[in-house]
Parts: C-alpha cells; structure tokens; sequence
C-alpha cells in the first residue's frame, strides 16, 4: 500500500477502486504504530478507525452517497474538541477531558466521510513553538529525530511528513501551523481571521487565532478548506465566504502579480540558507511573471513584544476555566480556602503555560496596562494600518516562514526569549487577521525550509493560487523515514 | 448630605434563550444543572453566540431611561474567580475606553427629583450558590448552573438618593417600566438584584451588595443610614467599606475581604464582534416600544375622562392596562376602568391571585355593556367578578348559574314594591315629605330582589306609587 499520496490523489485512487478506505487506513495504523514510538506524533489513537473505513467501504459499493473525503485518514490537533473523544491540550490539566460535543470543523469533515485517524501532539495549550512544551513529552522532526519539529502543531505536521495520515488540522495563534509546517516540509496555512470556524477550538488567545490545515500541497489545503470553511453560526466571528471553491483556478499562476518582500523578515540573524532560498523564491516567482520589490513594514520590530503581550493577556483569561474544580480533579477540595485552591491546582500547568499566566496576570492589570497592554494593542492597531498600505500596492507578501532551521531539542528550551524571536515572521498574519501559507521550498544539510507568502483579507484564493505556483517550481526529497 | 446610588440587576426573563446560547431564560422551571449546554458552562472550545433579541431589550430599556444609545456597541472581559463563574470570568460591557454599553448617560423624574442614570450594560449573569450544611466547618457550597448566562441588564444611577423614600418610588417607577416594555417580569424570584453605595455627610461610601429584591433594597438602604448616623452620633469614623445584606436579619455585615483590592484586568471579548446600533436600527426599536405609561396615562385622562388617580393605577400597572386596553371601547371605556379599579383589584391584590385568576378581556367587556344596558346592577357585577375570577366562565352563564340577571319587568318590580309599601307605612308617610326615607324604601326592595333590581327604575317607580 503507498501511503505517500496526496489527499486529492487518494480520492482519486479510491473512487477508482484501486485502493479501498479500509485498507488504506489499516496501512496507515501499522505505520503509526512501527515509526510513532520514534515521532510522537500522536497523544492518542482511533482504536475504531478501521471499522469506520470499513462502513465507508460499504456505501461505496452499494452505491450510496459518500462525502469526499472517501474515509481519508486525518489526524486531528488535541486541541479540537471530537465528540467522546479526550482532547487534552497537552497538558495535565485535561489529560482526562472526553469533550462533550464536536467543533464545528469536525462536524464538516465527519459529514464528508473523514476519518480522524489519531488526536497530534502539540505544545501545552498550543504555547510553544517547538512541541517541547507538551506535557506528554516533545515530538521528534522527522527529517532528523534529533530536532524539534515546531510547533505548537508538531504533531500535525510530523505526521503529514512522516506519512502516518494524508493530511491534518492544526491550529496557528503566532505560527503554530506554518512554523511545523516549515520546519518538516509540509503545506501550513492560516486563514483570514473568521474564515474557518473556531467553535470547539480550545482557546488560547482567541482573537488572532485560527484553525488550519497542515497537508502534503497547495491543493490539499484548497481541497480541505472547501470542506471547513465559511460561516458558522456557533462563531460569531466567522465570515461569510459565499461558498467560495479554493481548488478551481487553483493553477492560475502568478503572472503580472505584485509582490512585496518584507525587509524586517530578512535582517541579519536569518540563517544564509534561508536567506538563499528566500532570494531564490523570488526569482522563480519573478520567472513566473510576477514583479518582486523590497517593502518595509516598520511596526514588525515590535511585533513579537506586542504578540507575546496580548496572547499572554488572553491566555490568561482563556485558561482561567482549568481551575481543578470542573476538570482536572487532580486532589480534593477538602481543607482549602477557595483562593488557595485555586493557587495549588494550578501548578497543574506545565512552565511554559506558567509563564505565560503569569505574564497575562501583569501586562493587563491596573497601573501596567498602560505600559503593556494597550501598548500591544496600539503596535498591533498600527501594523494593521501599515499592511493595509502595502496591500494597497501589493498582491501578496513574501518573507522567510521561519528565520532559522529546525534546531536540537533542548537546545533553546531554557531561554523563552530566544524562543518567542523566532515568531517574528509569523505573529504578524494573526495580529493583522491576513492569510498566510507556508510552502516546502528548500532542504538545507537535510533540514527544511519552508516560504511564506502572506495576502489581504479574504484574498485567501489568490494567495493558493500563488503558493500553488510557487510549490510547482521544485522537486523535493522524500523524508528519510 | 446623604448620598445614595444604585446598582441594579435585572434579568431579561421574557427572553426566550440566554445571552449566549440556546439554553432557556426562564431557567427556574428545570432541575438542578439540567438547563445547561457546553457554552454556558464555559466547556473548553465552546464559543459564545450572542443573543441580537437581548441587545434589543437592553436598547429598549436604555432609550426608555432617556440614556444615550452608542451606534456601536462592544463587551469586554471581567476576570475574577469565583465558583459561579464557569469560565472565571465574566462577559459584560465597560465604558472606561469609550461608550460602548448599550446605554449611556440618562435621567428619570421621581417625584419632583430627577435621578441621573450613569450608564446600562448588558451581561450575563453567573450561576446560582446553593449552601448546605448547618456549621461553617461543615458546609459546602454547591453551584446550580442553570442561571449561569442568563440575560442580565445593569441599570446604574449616580449617587443622586436622598432617603429610602425617594428609593423606593424609583424602585416602584422602574419595575413598572420594566414591565411595561415587556423585557422582564419584576416579581419573579431574583428577577430583580441589587447593590446599593451609601454616604453620609462627613462619612466615606459604604458599598452594600447582595440584596435580592426591590423589597429588601429600601430596608438596607435604611438600615444602613441609621447605622451610619449611629456611629457619626458617636463620633466613630465611618470606613469605606463592602458590606453584605443579610436578608434573614435584615442587617448589613461587614465583608471583612479584600474586594477593593480585586483588578479584573479588563479587555475586549475577542470572540464577539462590536454590534451596530445605528440609527436607523435605534428608529425601529423606538417604533417597536410600546406605548409608555406616561403616555398612556395621559390618553386615559384625556380621551375618556378617566380621574388623574384611576388613570395612574391603570397606566403604571401592565396587567391592569393590558386588560383595560383589550376590552375597552370609547362608550364603556371610563365602566371598564371603575370595574378595574374598585372591583378586581381588591380581587387580584397578590402576585399568586393574579396568577390563578381566569379573567379575560373579553369577560370585563361583557360585564361593562350589561352595566349599562341595565342586564345587570353594578351590585351583581361586582357578584359575578368574583365568580369568573375564580371560574372563568362566561358572563351569561354566571348570571344565569347564580340568579344575578335584573328585574327588569315593571310589573313584578311594582308587586314587590307594593308589598314593601303595606309593610312599611311608618316610613312611607315620612318619605312623602322627606326624601332620605325614600331611600331607605328603595333599600327594602334591594333586599326583597337580592339586589338584582334596578335602583333607579325602582326609585322612579316608589315615587309614583307612594304619591
């Protein structure tokens, strides 16, 4: 059985009778289960999985309307909430949460016959950039098991990588998707802010953050976004997309396309490999008829100062819930005052979740907000203002998706600075709300590269359309695994 | 001077769901926790989907107060811990970064003061403690969750009270209003919540919080200035201080925690979009309201004739109007109101009567017309209101189950007169020259008919018998 085929290829191969759901997702569990001892990609796997191929395989031989997904195997960030099933975050605090209800885009994709293969490990509470932080120990980058792979959706992408699902869902608040995407040679991508629904997402700074796919091409993630995208009456915020098809016209190319490249994505602690790739991107895009020019976008200096302070704020909020008395119940009331309660169960977070709390508790507060808070708010209103321009000029963006390669597990895990500046080309979609997608582009010394092309609000067909071209100018290496 | 300002809660009970999901406002008919979804109860990924009906009531309730209404309108995030809390923090509106709230500055006449009002917000409200165990070390607290996102309009005053009077007839005026613009049902339990910020001359705010009816508010405050101006009687400083309303003892109790102390480190609820409140949408809300009690008050006076004093009985109450509205015509209008107002309120004077009562539009419409047709005397109509209030049967068929229909036959009205007259000779030839014995003659034939005669055809026709 070849695993490695693309979602639309699988549809293809099924609706063929080459292969049937069920084998394909018996093949796909025996993977799992000799390679994710190494990975550790999943927290969790769908013991029914076959059983429910099986039923798929049924009405497709008796001639039954099947959705199209054809019982494609997908593995499911443990942050979305699957009905029956434990989603956990990562993190102690809801190692044994069985959510009552499915989010929205597990609705959709369970109406188009997917399978939800296995629950992918992340970091706590998506806070991380490295799957370090996950309670459940980190997950290996499969490209060299001795790297992180990113995060926070680690999980998602070792496993499109790795071949142990055909494609996944993860979720970006600062990068989360397209920074594992990057780092493992996979399609990462971030909606326009409201174009997915986030009901059943488990928040962790709610007003940046969206859901999105993580796949082997361009065209998987239009295949997919097709299925989960548009207005949802459950999420206030989401947008209508009047049903728009991502996939046609998906290979319109780029020509007479205008491009912007974003200087403060290229400064001087980029890896030359990355910076080489970049500039090589460009020209192939330039081949391909689009004009490319460098754009400054001042405000990204302090994009990540301003990212770290209002995501800390939210997630101090938004976890406020996981106090011990509704999940958790780690150790019983009995013999504590309300407070210092409180105060004990929530050691139950890991350090990174931690910190951030504590963050959230200080740059929102009486006397700091000032300095802080409102300060974040206003970089993020003038970032905003600042793209807006540049889109008045440009079709799309371009820059690095991440400044460096994949790097050692533990090698950056004792300095959270070191850390948060390696968001620094990806918080600015989420805090201006624009799309952005991450497209495998280079390998360097057997590490990937992944390039970024960012687009205006709801431009999220055109900017497939690009990373589609883009994605077709080279031939990429097979992962070693 | 003393200084009184309000803070008062009111859910949106005539609402059909919460502020946020689907789950019933009329929480109070369901077993404990039964009434809850993943969103009211703050379940992990679960959003919240914000009820437009709600925005709507709360505008309402903001123009009715003579607010500023904002075109848009925005709810922040309130942080704090508590166990009613599901999600540990509370969504509601703020005004610190703008007028965002569905209400702004606004102002109501009491009396011949006028109360400013500081702003109205919309939120939601938390769940419900339920205490168990007698001694402190054994009790627990338990939380019904049911309440937990029910609609909550917060109507803010400034500190514009001089005493519990002025208070209480603001209290008497909103709940009126209130019920008049059909948003909320005041009587119900905990309905209607208060805190209330109290301050004498010389002496610093006292915030009392916890008070669970309209009631109970009047006492507080009262309870709360005479304790006040004990301690400044005894030269004792007042401390700015939270305080509880303990409604078995009805005493405030000094909170003796940290509450000033609590930062709820606001900011904007991500997860609803800022709602439009144009003017245009204002235009149709106010197009919608119904007629105010003022309003109709005046209609009332003006149009039928009705007394000032009846006219505001009438008006400010919204099952009394309701009825009067749907039952009156331009003849039988100024019947219907004495109906009301001398009859049936005596009949309907609690909230449990008022409940249980079987009285329609339809009946006080019958009722009024066989007034004045002479069917029946005003004495049998009061009879037969007892009746359908209990029953709810039709007028006809009360009159006919109890006798109540007039005498309506000359004749053998004059053959009971006649026999009144040879019983009553004394008094007969005294009425021939005074007119007040008449009356009494008149009385006797009352008696004779069980009161179904008609006391004019009975005087006209004693008249012309005894003379």
């Amino acid at each position: 059985m070849n695993l490695k085929i693309s979602a639309l290829d699988y549809v293809q191969e099924v609706q063929n009778g080459n292969i049937s759901a069920e084998d394909f997702t018996a093949a796909t569990l025996e993977r799992i289960h000799s390679i994710d001892e190494k990975l550790h990609a999943f927290l969790s796997i769908n013991d029914n999985a076959v059983n429910q191929a099986r039923e798929i395989d049924k009405k497709i031989k008796s001639g039954q309307k099947v959705g199209s997904c054809f019982g494609m195997p997908i593995s499911i960030k443990d942050n979305m909430c699957i009905k029956n099933s434990k989603t956990t975050c990562a993190s102690k605090m809801l190692e044994n949460f069985v959510a009552p209800y499915d989010a929205t885009v597990i609705s959709k994709l369970k109406e188009e016959d997917a399978i939800f293969i296995g629950k992918a490990n992340m970091d706590e509470f998506a806070m991380g950039l490295t799957t370090e932080f996950s309670a459940f120990g980190p997950s290996k980058n499969p490209w060299n098991v001795d790297c992180i792979p990113g995060g926070s959706s680690g999980g998602s992408a070792v496993s499109v990588s790795a071949f142990e699902c055909v494609a996944s869902l993860g979720s970006d608040t600062g990068g989360s998707v397209r920074n594992p995407a990057s780092f493992c040679s996979a399609v990462g991508y971030k909606p326009t802010y409201g174009l997915i629904s986030r009901y059943g997402l488990i928040s962790y700074a709610n007003s940046i953050e969206q859901i999105g796919p993580v796949t082997r091409t361009v065209k998987d993630t239009a295949f997919l976004l097709n299925i989960i995208a548009g207005l949802d009456p459950n999420d206030n915020t989401t947008v209508d997309n009047k049903n728009e098809d991502y996939l046609t016209g998906i290979d319109s190319g780029v020509d007479g396309k205008k491009i912007g490249i974003i200087k403060e994505m290229m400064t001087e602690g980029t890896d030359p490999a990355v910076i080489s790739a970049t500039k090589d991107a460009v020209s192939k895009l330039e081949s391909l008829g689009a004009t490319c020019e460098e754009i400054s976008l001042d405000m990204v200096k302090y994009s990540v100062a301003a990212y770290y302070t209002i995501t800390a704020t939210e997630a101090g909020s938004n976890l406020a819930r996981y106090d011990n008395l509704r999940y958790g119940y780690d150790f019983p009331v009995e013999g504590y005052e309300f407070n210092s309660y409180i105060q004990k169960a929530r050691k139950n977070f890991g350090s990174e979740v931690t910190r951030r709390m504590i963050i959230g508790g200080f740059v929102p507060s009486a006397g700091h907000a000032g300095k802080y808070f409102l300060k974040a708010l206003k970089v993020k209103s003038k970032l905003r203002k600042e793209i807006n321009e540049a889109f008045k000029k440009y079709d799309l963006l371009i820059a690095p998706t991440v400044p460096i390669l994949p790097f050692k597990i533990g090698e950056k895990i004792d300095d959270p600075v070191a850390l948060f500046l390696v968001d620094i080309n990806t918080v600015t979609a989420n805090l201006t709300g624009k799309p952005a997608i991450s497209v495998p582009f280079a390998i360097s010394n057997g590490l990937p590269i992944g390039i970024q092309l960012l687009a205006d609000s709801m431009d999220d067909k055109l900017l497939l359309q690009a990373a589609h071209a883009l994605e077709q100018t080279v031939q990429l290496p097979e992962v070693p695994i | 001077m003393t200084k009184i300002g309000l803070e008062i809660h009111c859910q949106l009970t005539n609402l059909e769901s919460k502020l946020f999901c689907s789950c019933k406002a009329n929480y109070r008919q369901f077993e404990i926790n039964e009434n809850i979804c993943p969103v009211c109860m703050g379940l992990p990924g679960s959003l919240p989907r914000l009820n437009q009906e709600a925005v709507k009531k709360a505008t309402m309730i903001a123009m009715a107060l003579n607010c500023s209404t904002p075109e848009k309108i925005a709810f922040f995030r309130k942080n704090y811990f508590y166990p009613d809390l599901p999600k540990n923090f509370q969504i509601t509106q703020l005004n610190i970064y703008g007028d965002t709230s569905v209400g702004g500055s606004g102002s109501i006449v009491v009396g011949n003061k006028e109360i400013r009002i500081t702003r109205i917000q919309l939120e939601e409200d938390p769940g419900r403690l339920i205490y168990e165990g007698s001694s402190s070390k054994n009790q627990i607290t338990l939380v019904d969750y049911n309440r937990a996102g029910t609609p909550l309009v917060e109507i803010v005053t400034e500190p514009d009270f001089e005493n519990p009077k002025q208070v209480r007839e603001f209290l008497n005026i909103l709940s009126d209003l209130l019920e008049n613009l059909g948003v909320s049902d005041p009587g119900l339990e905990g309905a209607m919540r208060a805190d209330a910020n109290v301050s004498i001359d010389g002496g610093k705010k006292v915030e009392v919080k916890n008070i669970g009816s309209f009631h109970d508010l009047e006492k507080a405050v009262h309870f709360e200035l005479t304790r006040q101006e004990s301690l400044h009687s005894r030269e004792i400083e007042i401390a700015q201080e939270t305080r509880h309303w303990d409604d078995k003892r009805k005493i405030t109790i000094s909170s003796r925690s940290k509450e000033e102390a609590l930062d709820y480190r606001y900011f904007l609820e991500g997860d609803i979009p800022w709602v439009t409140v144009d003017p245009a949408i204002q235009e149709k809300l106010k197009s919608e309201m119904p007629e105010s009690i003022s309003s109709k008050k005046e209609r009332y006076v003006s149009k039928y004739n009705i007394p000032n004093q009846v006219a505001d009985v009438l008006s400010s109450d919204k099952f009394y109007s309701d009825l009067f509205e749907n039952s009156h015509t331009e003849s039988n209008a100024k019947e219907i109101a004495n109906i009301i107002t001398t009859d049936l309120m005596g009949l309907v004077d609690t909230r449990e009567k008022r409940e249980s009562s079987k009285i329609t539009a339809n009946h006080l419409r019958d009722l009024a017309d066989s007034i004045q047709t002479g069917k029946i005397s005003r004495n049998s109509a009061k009879n037969a209101l007892h009746e359908i209030v209990k029953t709810g049967k039709e007028l006809s068929q009360v009159i006919s189950d109890l006798d109540l229909g007039n005498v309506s036959d000359e004749s053998e009205l004059i053959t009971i007169i006649k026999d009144v007259i040879s019983e009553e000779p004394q008094a007969v030839e005294q009425a021939k020259s005074n007119s007040q014995t008449i009356n009494y003659l008149v009385g006797k034939v009352m008696q004779k008919t069980k009161g179904k005669a008609d006391p004019q055809l009975t005087l006209n026709l004693l008249k012309k018998q005894i003379e």
